[in-house]
Formats: structure tokens, C-alpha cells, sequence
């Protein structure tokens, strides 16, 4: 069954050749966009700066010699040259953003007015205590929704992301270890699925990385995870639900396993979505999991970040978090810092960062949660879960679904390019999505299915938007099946064709080399 | 629950295409033991956006903002005047609600932003390339010193005793695991930097010198005469720049011998927002870019032969190399990254020189004042916007006893040198062009008061 709602047929040919050129380059509302360096200068700003009265120089022999070459755009040029930029960026104000594992669900707008309260954004890191109570006790407030809703015993609030949390839960797990005189452990196993962050980061943190295969079903081999347990091994990291988009039914019983070794679990929590308010890690043996507020609970992504990535600890690797943490002392809120430590948290393994972590996200994230309250995160995991399942079934019988039999999937919905054409990949059908006006989900990962394609619609798509995107990625779909050549240069309506990755890769070029114009002193 | 568009005719008739009778059917392979039979207890239930709103205001009341008194704390963190431009153009939901651009083709807004982000930092540190952002100042620090390791195959690091305290600790934390040697050292009350004792610090397995600049207590060292020794040594010397601002009225460290320049770029376009989040800075030569961490955007050209934007060099990156790659860093901090490049694209080079010639003169005028206090005495010769005081007491009570009477005076030695007798009559006075003559004659009366 072939769907085409586009009015798109092959005869027509390659888009490109049907449009006419234009003396801007433009196309009506598509809007071609020059460098900063090309079209500002250094005479211009586009700040007004009230004068000072002049004082004598203290920068000593400092003082900086030559031209910077900053190019600087008045207001309404800045504000343009953003403005149209912006347009050629997909996103999900604009439609449904299926990447699988990064959960792109929509970012409602109170959190960005709340974050934005003088309060919040107009307070400095090191005030005096008594003068940043109210940020103290929202970060009190989000830690206690964080550890009710997991079942765990304390969290850490101060790692800056996914992949910094997961640092943060691996170098607890080593100071527990070396606490207890047992830094022999080098080994920390992860599953093949894994998010390419979990052996990063345990390698980062000197641990040798040791892969767990996965079964046919999708899950990890349990069988196989037992049997390489033994007295190197530190830990064992799994996501759950995991890439392939399935719960790990084993995971307790891993726990237990595990534990009874000597090891730790840490969980990655980048699926947390799947679960929140339905199910609790700690019910599950997990010992460390991170939690990215920037996916499971709706702060924006911004492109690349900001993220937030605090870790709930199970009551073993509590005495080990790191600092700074907020406490509750008589009614007034105080931030164990190195000075107090020693008294409150002696074995903690130290500090990650400069200051208390991501307060512009725990604000966003707290109005986010509170909205929802504990009912409303309920219905969150289950709308998601139900829309992957709905996108699962309803594709099955166009492109391949490897775990399609392994029972329902969670929030995210796994197909490979088993049946596409000859010569046709995951690539041609992500850019084919392209044309369609949506972005792809996530390709080429996980790296346990050949050219896989993760779809994760999220809870905050509706009924119909699903449904007009399965209807393009069918259509993606049958295309590909059927061995269209105009699919293999897809994208034909984006700003921009498919992108040569291996000339920018070969000679690169990271930054812009000439001067400013006009130039008014050399600046280099 | 105004975030959720499914109706309960929706749900049923989806559960039907999917041949499932419950929603609960779909969690069949959660254990029993782990499912929950209702809500999590414990919890409250959803509120409306008027009882969330009124709920997290009540507790934003509490705090003493910034701008509602007079204001001079720095040590890291510096409240600047910023555009309302900036805050309206990265609430564009094409910004704010985009991802990593992995599909060029439709992301060239993030990619060009970023590739102007990139070559605004490399310039304004004085270095060839810059990546796409760290998630801070203390984090890019210490990926510069582990960078410096895979360069130089050697695993000493020399801390000078002027680099922040939180950015010295973020690396005994990590040295602690990595097996890295780290040298550090405490700030001294005095006028002239520790240039000396660093540079006698270093020896023939000395891999990085890290120098903040200007430091912790505002002084500015002398990065060549550091660079030459370390050079000498080959080692690569790191320059900590908390302060970007700086950078329009001091040399940059890349033109001082500097061979990784990181920073925070949080003065520019982001804001206070009580310590994140922030935008870590990372620059370096040409040569080393390879063993540089985090993301980077290139140039290229499309299958029309259109100039466009990509990530590239990602065989440095986790989701490439996994265990064998330069960082676990993913995700950055993107949008702090686009509010910098907006402001100092506002800017200019022409703003930005201006700005700094104006914290400077501010600075210089409330150090005068401020020296003029009996018993107080100022520490530095050298510095841009930010100096220290020596109290004739312990500075730490003097700063709550100044909150007290609503200025907010600067950041106590003893805050963050906690149990060193030697700095606790310190404080760190940042003067940016935020604060008035009125503020600095407050602060001026107060502290007269409190002393007396």
C-alpha cells in the first residue's frame, strides 16, 4: 500500500530543477543568511553603554594591543539575522520530533516565565545564605519529588547533564568500593545497547568496559551477565527500559545478582519517561540512576542544552554523593558545602562543579512536575507508552520491527532496513522524513539492530498528529521498499541538500579566518 | 493536564489498534513487585498553571535578587546588563525546542549560530578554534587538563594558587580517579600573583600549568612569562578566564603563549540564574584540535554546492568511539552558548571594548572608595573589574552584617577558603556596570558602619 499525501510523484523529477533561481538566493519564505562576519562590522554595536569618568589604568602592563575582529550588528540587525537563522532550525514547537531516547516532548512556556522570576535568575551562587533561602528550598522541594518518585534515598543535584550524572553515579560506586578496600574492581559491564556515554563514561573514570550481549528478544542475556560476575567487577550499567525500547523484566533479579557479587547497578535514566510515576527504580535493586530533567520532565533542549542530570542513590551509595547539597537545619535551609562536610558527609567523593548544579532547569522542572502532580505523571508514562505502541503496531507491517514479537514496547518503537529495496538505507528514509516536514527519529542506534530507526513520539503528540506521521512514514517507507532513486537525494524541500560530512571531516574549517568588514585596523 | 492532548475516546481506540484491552496490558513486563497500583503516594496531584505559578513566586520572594540592592559579588559569577534582545531571540521556540543538530539539513540555524559562537571565542581568546561549548568553567578546566595529558603523555597538572577554589576541587575530585598528579596552592593577600612559585613548580613531568586570569582575587599574572617556562618544559600552559569581559580590555591568552584558553562565558548573555546553567569556553591552536573535547561545527558545502554547517571530527566523541573517546560529554549547553554569541554580536567589537573600559573605570573608582574605609586595605595593584579587600577583621560576618543591612558586599575569602586563616579577612569586590555611584557610596557607609 503505497500512501502519498504530498502530490509528490518520481515523474516530476528532482526538485531542484524545477525551481528557478533568484537573485538573493532566497526562496519567498526559505531565506538564505550571510555570516556575522560578513555582514556586520567593527564600528557598529548594538549596545548603548552609559560613559564612566575616566580613571587611570590598573591593568598593569595587560592591556590588550590589536583588534579583537569582533563583527557587531546594530538591534534590528541582530534581531534579523537570529530571526532568520532560526527559521532554518526544525523543532517541537513546530511538529512532532520522534528521536528516539531524547524524549523531545514539548516544553511548556509557564516553566520558561517561571525560571525567569528575579528570584531565580537574578541570584548569585555564592549570596549569603540567609539571603537565598527561596532557592534553597526549591531545590529542597525538587530533590524530595525526585527520590519519592524513584524510591531511592538521597539524590545528588549539581551534575550539569546525562553523561556528567552517569560520572557522578560511577565515582560513587568507586568510592564505595575504595571505601570498603576493594578498588581491585575494575570492570563495569554494559550491555551492547548501551548509549555511547555508558563506556565513555566509565572509562573516563578508569574502569575497563566489558559489553553484554543482548538476546533475540532484545533483552540483556541475563545468563550471560551472571556468569561474567566475579570479584573484578565493580558494577554493572544498564538503561531501563532499554534502547531497544523494552523493559528489562530481569532487572531485579540482575540487582540481586549483582549485589550478591559485590557489585553496584547503576541505572542509566534517560528512559525514565517510560516509567515515571508507574514504576520506581528502587523498587528494582537499582543502585545510582541519573535523571535528565532536559528529557523526562520537559526542560528544553535549546538546541545542544542546557540539560540537568541529577542522580537519586539507593541508601548503599548515599554516604558517597557529592557535593554541594541542600539540608534542612531547624526550619532553615543550609548548603553542605567542602566546610561542612566533615561532619555531615565525610566519605562524600567531593565536587563536580563549580557552585550547586543547573538552577535555571530545577525551576523549570519543579513548575513542570507540579503541574503534573503525582496523578498527571501517572497518565504521562502511559500516554507515552501508549503512543509508541501505536506507532509500533501500526508500522509493523511496512518496515521491519525486530522485537515486534518481544511484547509491547515502552515509550519508543524500534524498526530496522531488513526490508527495504536494494541499495536503500535508514539514511535514505530519515531524509525522506525530512521532506515530509518531520525530523527523523534517532538512526543507526542502537547498534544491536542493522540500521536501526528509534521512534519516540512522546506523550504530547495527539491522536491526529500520530496519525498524519505514520501516514508519511509509510509512505517514506513503501518508497524505500520500492526502490525510488529520487529518495537517495532526499532531502529535495529543506534549506539545505544532503551536506558533505566527509569534506568537512578532511579539511576542516571550525572557524571564520578572514577579517571583519570593513576593517578598520588588521585584525589578526 | 493541559500538556496532554489524548482523549479517552483516543485511548480507547488506539489501545484497539494496538489489540490491547488496558493501558496496564502495555506494562505487562514490569515485575509485580515493582508495579504500582495508583498515583506514587505521597505526592500531591496536577495544579493549575495560576496555583504552580503562585506556588514557585512565593519562593522566588524569599531570595534577595540581585538587582534589588546594591550589588558587587563576583569570584566566577558576574551579574552584566543584558539586551532584552537576547532573551527574546533564544526563547524562539526554533532555538529553545530544537535538539543536537544531527540532521544538518534542517538545523542549519543551530549549526551557523554555532559556527559564529565558535569563531567569536576563538577570537576573543586569542586562539584558532574553539568547540561548541562545555557545560561550565570548572568542568572545561578540568577537560583541558586531561586534554593536556593526552597531548603531552605526561599526568601533572601545576595549579596556580589564583585559580578558583570550586575549579581546584572539581579536579581534585576527578584527579582522585584518573590517576592525575595534581600540584595546587592557596591564594595569598598580597599584591603580586604567584607567577614565581608556579613556574617553580614545574619540572620535566609537568604535562599543564593552569593559570586564572585575571585570578581569583581579581590580580592579573603574567601568562608569557609562564607560557615561555612551560613551553620550556613542554608543558602547555591552560588559562582559566572566568571573566570574558576581561578579554576587551587584556590581552587574550592565546596571543600570551596560552596553548588551551577555557573559560565561562556566563557574564555574557546568560545571567546569574544562581550557578546554572552556564557555557564552559574551550579554545586551542589548530594542531591540537584533535584531542579536543565536546562538539564541533565545520563548514562545508551541500549536494548543490550551497555553503552549509555540520557536526564534524565526531570520531573524538562518545557516540563514536565510546570508551575510546576524548570526553562523555553530550549534551552542552547550547542555548547559554547562542545567548553569548547574541550578545557579543550586540556588542561588537566596538560594545565590547566599551563595556570594559567602563567596569574598569567603575572598578577603579570603588576600589579607591572603598580603600578609603579605615582599616581597609587594597590587596591588588593589577586588576579589570574585581579586586580585594583586607578587613581589619574577619571578613565572613562582615558580609552577612552588610546583607543585613541590604548590601550585598562580595564574596567573603572565608566563603570559599573555609578554615584559612590566612585569607579570612579577604573580600572579593566585583564592580561591573551594573552598580551606580550610589551603590558604591553604600557600600562604602556601610561597611564604614560595620567596622566601626
Amino acid at each position: 500500500m503505497s500512501v502519498n499525501q504530498s502530490g509528490w510523484r518520481p515523474e516530476m523529477g528532482d526538485a531542484s530543477q524545477a525551481t528557478q533561481t533568484t537573485f538573493t538566493g532566497n526562496r519567498a519564505l526559505m531565506l538564505e543568511e550571510a555570516l556575522i562576519f560578513e555582514i556586520g562590522s567593527n564600528e557598529t554595536t548594538g549596545v548603548d553603554i552609559d560613559d564612566a569618568p575616566k580613571a587611570a589604568s590598573r591593568l598593569g602592563n595587560h592591556a590588550r594591543k590589536g583588534a579583537i575582529g569582533l563583527p557587531g550588528l546594530s538591534e534590528p540587525e541582530a534581531v534579523r539575522h537570529y530571526t532568520r537563522l532560526s527559521r532554518q532550525n526544525y523543532a517541537i514547537d513546530l511538529g512532532l520530533f520522534p528521536l528516539g531516547s531524547c524524549t523531545m516532548k514539548h516544553n511548556p512556556r509557564l516553566n520558561e516565565r517561571m525560571a525567569r522570576l528575579p528570584g531565580f535568575a537574578d541570584l548569585h551562587p555564592l549570596g549569603p545564605i540567609d539571603t537565598v533561602q527561596g532557592a534553597l528550598e526549591l531545590i529542597h522541594q525538587l530533590a524530595h519529588w525526585l527520590v519519592t518518585l524513584t524510591n531511592m534515598d538521597s539524590v545528588a543535584m549539581s551534575p550539569k547533564a546525562g553523561a556528567h550524572g552517569e560520572l557522578c553515579g560511577i565515582l560513587a560506586i568507586k568510592a564505595a568500593l575504595e571505601k570498603r578496600g576493594e578498588g581491585h574492581r575494575k570492570t563495569i559491564l554494559v550491555p551492547e545497547s548501551a548509549h555511547g556515554t555508558n563506556p565513555a563514561t566509565a572509562a573516563f573514570a578508569g574502569f575497563t568496559v566489558k559489553a553484554i550481549p543482548a538476546t533475540a528478544e532484545g533483552r540483556i542475556d541475563t545468563q550471560a551477565l551472571k556468569d561474567r560476575l566475579g570479584p573484578d567487577v565493580a558494577g554493572v550499567m544498564i538503561t531501563n527500559p532499554n534502547t531497544c525500547g523494552l523493559f528489562e523484566r530481569d532487572l531485579k533479579e540482575i540487582s540481586d545478582a549483582v549485589h550478591a557479587a559485590g557489585g553496584y547497578v547503576y541505572c542509566d535514566g534517560a528512559n525514565f519517561n517510560a516509567i515515571v510515576g508507574r514504576v520506581r527504580p528502587g523498587d528494582l535493586g537499582v543502585d545510582a540512576m541519573h535523571i535528565n530533567l532536559h528529557k523526562t520532565f520537559s526542560t528544553p533542549h535549546g538546541g545542544g542544552g542546557p540539560g540537568s542530570g541529577p542522580v537519586v542513590f539507593s541508601k548503599a551509595l548515599t554516604p558517597f554523593a557529592p557535593l554541594p547539597f541542600v539540608e534542612q537545619q531547624d526550619g532553615r535551609f543550609v548548603l553542605v558545602e567542602e566546610e561542612t562536610a566533615g561532619e555531615h558527609h565525610a566519605d562524600s567523593f567531593g565536587r563536580m562543579v563549580a557552585f550547586h548544579g543547573q538552577m535555571g532547569m530545577f525551576t523549570r522542572a519543579l513548575s513542570y512536575i507540579l503541574s503534573h502532580g503525582a496523578d498527571g505523571l501517572k497518565q504521562v508514562s502511559e500516554d507515552a507508552v501508549l503512543n509508541a505502541n501505536y506507532v509500533l503496531r501500526s508500522l509493523d507491517d511496512t518496515l521491519d520491527a525486530p522485537f515486534g514479537g518481544s511484547g509491547p514496547c515502552m515509550h519508543e518503537a524500534l524498526f530496522s532496513d531488513a526490508n527495504l529495496a536494494e541499495g536503500f538505507s535508514t539514511l535514505d528514509v530519515a531524509k525522506g522524513l525530512i521532506d515530509e516536514g518531520y525530523h527523523p527519529m534517532t538512526v543507526y542506534f542502537p547498534l544491536v539492530v542493522h540500521g536501526a530507526m528509534l521512534v519516540e513520539p512522546t506523550e504530547t503528540e495527539s491522536k491526529a498528529a500520530l496519525d498524519q506521521f505514520i501516514g508519511a512514514l509509510k509512505s517514506v517507507g513503501e518508497r524505500a521498499k520500492a526502490g525510488d532513486q529520487a529518495l537517495k537525494s532526499a532531502p529535495h524541500f529543506a534549506p539545505r541538500r544532503r551536506l558533505d560530512e566527509t569534506l568537512a571531516a578532511r579539511k576542516p574549517v571550525l572557524a571564520w579566518k578572514d577579517s571583519v568588514v570593513p576593517v578598520a585596523e588588521a585584525a589578526e | 493536564m493541559r500538556y496532554l492532548p489524548l482523549t479517552p475516546t483516543d485511548r480507547a481506540d488506539m489501545l484497539s489498534v494496538i489489540g490491547a484491552d488496558s493501558i496496564d496490558a502495555l506494562f505487562v513486563d514490569v515485575p509485580e513487585s515493582a508495579r504500582l497500583d495508583g498515583p506514587v503516594p505521597g505526592l500531591p496531584n496536577h495544579a493549575s498553571e495560576l496555583a504552580v505559578e503562585r506556588h514557585l513566586s512565593a519562593l522566588a520572594a524569599k531570595n534577595v535578587a540581585a538587582g534589588s540592592v546594591p550589588f558587587f559579588l563576583g569570584c566566577g559569577a558576574y551579574r552584566h546588563h543584558v539586551p532584552a534582545s537576547v532573551d527574546h531571540l533564544i526563547q524562539r521556540g526554533e532555538y529553545l525546542t530544537a535538539y543536537t543538530p544531527y540532521q544538518p539539513e534542517i538545523a542549519q540555524g543551530t549549526l551557523q549560530m554555532l559556527f559564529e559562537f565558535q569563531s567569536q571565542v576563538a577570537r576573543l581568546l586569542g586562539c584558532d578554534v574553539a568547540n561548541a561549548s562545555m557545560y561550565d568553567g570548572s568542568t572545561a578546566c578540568w577537560e583541558a587538563v586531561t586534554m593536556a595529558r593526552r597531548v603531552t603523555r605526561k599526568a601533572k597538572a601545576v595549579f596556580s594558587g589564583g585559580v578558583h577554589p570550586h575549579y581546584v576541587s572539581v579536579a581534585k575530585t576527578m584527579a582522585k580517579y584518573t590517576g592525575d598528579v595534581l600540584t595546587t596552592a592557596l591564594p595569598v593577600l598580597d599584591a603580586a600573583t604567584d607567577d614565581d612559585a608556579v613556574i617553580a613548580g614545574i619540572d620535566a613531568d609537568t604535562s599543564c600549568v593552569v593559570v586564572q586570569y585575571p585570578d581569583i582575587l581579581g590580580r592579573i599574572p603574567d601568562l608569557r612569562r609562564i607560557a615561555d617556562a612551560a613551553h620550556a618544559a613542554k608543558a602547555l600552559l591552560i588559562a582559566v578566564v572566568t571573566e570574558p569581559v576581561a578579554l576587551g580590555a587584556i590581552e587574550a591568552p592565546g596571543n600570551l603563549g596560552a596553548d588551551i584558553v577555557v573559560g565561562e562565558g556566563q557574564s555574557l548573555g546568560v545571567g546569574l540564574q544562581f550557578g546554572g546553567p552556564y557555557v564552559g569556553l574551550f579554545a586551542c591552536s589548530e594542531k591540537l584540535v584533535r584531542q579536543m573535547p565536546g562538539r564541533l561545527c565545520g563548514e562545508t558545502v551541500d549536494a548543490e554546492g550551497k555553503r552549509g554547517f555540520v557536526l564534524t571530527l565526531s570520531t573524538r566523541e562518545q557516540h563514536i568511539r565510546r570508551e575510546k573517546a576524548t570526553s562523555n560529554i553530550c549534551t552542552n549547553s547550547g542555548l547559554c552558548a547562542l545567548a553569548f554569541s547574541i550578545h557579543l554580536t550586540l556588542l561588537g567589537e566596538k560594545g565590547l571594548r566599551k563595556l570594559a573600559e567602563v567596569n574598569h573605570a567603575k572598578a577603579c573608582a570603588a576600589a579607591d572608595r572603598l580603600a578609603q574605609v579605615p582599616g581597609v586595605q587594597l590587596v591588588n595593584e593589577s586588576f579589570f573589574n574585581e579586586f580585594t579587600l583586607k578587613l581589619p577583621t574577619e571578613a565572613r560576618p562582615v558580609v552577612r552584617e552588610l546583607a543585613d543591612r541590604g548590601v550585598l558586599a562580595g564574596v567573603s575569602l572565608g566563603r570559599l577558603y573555609p578554615g584559612e586563616d590566612t585569607l579570612g579577612n579577604g573580600l572579593v569586590v566585583a564592580v561591573t556596570e551594573t552598580v551606580t555611584e550610589e551603590d558604591i557610596e553604600a557600600l562604602a557607609t556601610a561597611l564604614t558602619e560595620v567596622l566601626a
